[in-house]
């Protein structure tokens, strides 16, 4: 079984695959370009860790008590 | 000639029970009760055995507890409570992408468990399993590497040559944490740290697992021809939730094992202190933190790294990458390039590779958003939930990680096993001969098909048992009974 894999080359590196198409022109307003879109991405992570992280974070994490393994 | 890097994971959830009384020894025996059950067989197993060449005497010898639950899968995995945590071993992989994708598959069989421990549980009840490594409260749990090594390999060299791997590959494969517990911490002695796990090592070499733990785990237990191979048994890493970050995890690893095989490393990146570096590497998401080589330099963990990729270049040139396939083996060297160019320039641009990185945007971007303290709880519930096998409540599964494999191969390894390794034999037995099999484990199959003595078959060769060293035989074996008999015919599998 060949495990099916994205064709990359490291060059993809600084865009990746959830940027891609969105190319950048120049370096530096590409630059630019990717942190904008990096930070409208966090904020809508943000917004969802709102809506899905446990309602009462304190009691969760006391709670989160596990036997010590190996 | 460095040998076939046959590898497997093998981790330990952490798990959590919700309206409901179960204890979770009794909560991890539940959630494996729906799996294929076939007995798992102790017969010739002995962790307390030290690659050392030491006798146990006084060292306290790692027990394995009793077994609730210890099934063997058709995948060629073992799935079973161990020290009150569900654990599931990978079937044995011969490289390290199949590696991720059998791992990717215990998580896949963790998540149908969950769903099916919830159908079996009072209104409201559920059984939730995280894919981490603490509870913030000193607590750790394991994801064990195995890897198969020449047994020629001197065990001094193996281990001083590793050594600054393992401290040093944290920075892209380690999970990240809120927090510290090293002994003698308080939770708020460190904010935030690149590694689940580094805060519960204490020695440079040893055989404990569950105290005073060892960077190098001196388990000898091969589960294979002894004289021929030792398993190495590594016990420093984080399971991560990204899958780049598993393939580089075990990629890397395995070709530096190689290179050690081939003699390739040298000794000059050996560190002085490395139960001190392992700290100092996690404690800094800066990545600028030096830590001390024996000979009085010191570097940071970055240009340890970046010294075993060039070594590990001029090794593949020399030497080929077989140990670890061609595809693979290229595939690792870009992606280990790549990742330590992002973390060099600027963290965040691995962020859909590397799981500390990962998680950091998440606890950072929320605590400035609401302007929070370090120490505020919903910043270490984050850490917690971003491992959160729920498909509904992960965080991992939502910031964008990078992936390699593909949902129908993840889905079609949750139950049928790798094909060039003997978990083919193992797997494709339990599918086929299930009522005829009594026992099963790493290196045998027992089977009782009737009018004789049980019959233990071994497969004491890694490499054996393989699909195209089978396919012939299963197909001409409508019985386990045809089955031994043709075994005894031709030993040849």
């Amino acid at each position: 079984m060949v495990l099916a894999m994205a064709e990359r080359t490291k060059k993809q590196r600084t865009a990746p695959q959830r940027e891609k198409e969105a190319p950048a022109e120049t370096e530096s307003t590409g630059d630019t370009e990717k942190t904008d879109r990096l930070k409208q991405e966090l904020d809508g992570l943000l917004d969802e860790i709102d809506e899905v992280l446990e309602t009462n974070a304190e009691d969760f994490v006391k709670s989160y008590v596990q036997k010590g393994g190996q | 000639m460095a040998i076939p890097k046959v590898c497997g994971i093998e981790t330990e959830y952490g798990i959590v029970v919700r309206n409901a009384e179960l204890n979770a020894v009794t909560a991890s025996s539940f959630l494996g009760r729906s799996s294929t059950r076939t007995a798992w067989d102790f017969f010739d197993e002995q962790p307390g055995n030290d690659a050392r060449g030491l006798l146990l005497g006084e060292i306290l010898a790692p027990e394995v507890e009793t077994h609730l639950v210890n099934t063997v899968l058709t995948n060629g995995a073992r799935y079973y409570v161990d020290h009150a945590h569900p654990e599931c071993s990978t079937p044995e992989c011969r490289t390290p992408s199949e590696v991720v994708r059998y791992d990717r598959a215990a998580e896949e069989i963790l998540r149908l468990s969950m769903e099916r421990a919830v159908a079996m549980l009072p209104e409201g009840g559920e059984v939730v399993v995280y894919k981490n490594n603490s509870d913030g409260k000193g607590n750790s749990y394991g994801c064990h590497e195995n890897y198969l090594v020449d047994r020629a390999v001197p065990f001094g060299r193996l281990v001083n040559q590793i050594t600054p791997h393992f401290v040093t590959r944290q920075v892209f494969a380690g999970a990240g944490k809120v927090g510290c517990e090293s002994p003698g911490s308080t939770p708020s002695d460190v904010a935030y740290q690149l590694s689940q796990r580094a805060d519960f090592f204490e020695e440079e070499v040893g055989l404990e697992t569950t105290l005073k733990r060892p960077i190098v785990n001196t388990r000898d237990e091969p589960h294979c021809d002894p004289a021929k191979y030792r398993r190495l048994h590594v016990i420093v890493g984080d399971a991560n939730m990204s899958e780049v970050a598993t393939f580089l995890k075990v990629g890397t690893t395995a070709i530096v094992l190689s290179m050690i095989e081939d003699d390739a490393i040298g000794d000059d990146l050996t560190l002085a202190h490395p139960v001190t570096a392992i700290r100092q590497v996690s404690n800094d998401p800066t990545l600028r933190a030096t830590i001390a080589l024996g000979n009085g330099k010191r570097v940071t963990a970055l240009e340890v790294q970046w010294q075993l990729l060039e070594r590990a270049r001029n090794w593949a040139d020399r030497h080929g990458l077989d140990s670890v396939t061609v595809d693979d083996g290229k595939r690792i060297l870009e992606e280990w390039e790549s990742v330590l160019t992002g973390l060099e320039r600027n963290p965040d641009d691995v962020a859909d590779v590397v799981d500390w990185v990962a998680k950091k945007r998440l606890v950072d971007g929320y605590a400035s958003r609401h302007n929070l303290p370090f120490t505020d709880a919903r910043l270490k519930a984050i850490d917690l939930q971003y491992s959160d096998l729920r498909r509904e409540r992960s965080l991992a599964l939502r910031c964008g990680l990078r992936t390699i494999t593909t949902d129908s191969a993840v889905r079609e390894a949750i139950d049928t096993p790798p094909e060039t390794t003997r978990a083919y034999f193992r797997g494709t037995c339990l599918a086929k001969y299930a009522a005829d099999i009594v026992a099963a484990n790493w290196d045998s199959i027992v089977f009782d098909i009737g009018r004789d003595p049980l019959r233990r078959v071994p497969m004491m060769e890694p490499l054996r048992g393989t699909k195209v060293l089978t396919a012939e035989l299963f197909a001409a074996s409508a019985t386990a009974a045809d089955l031994i008999t043709r075994l005894g015919d031709s030993p040849q599998t």
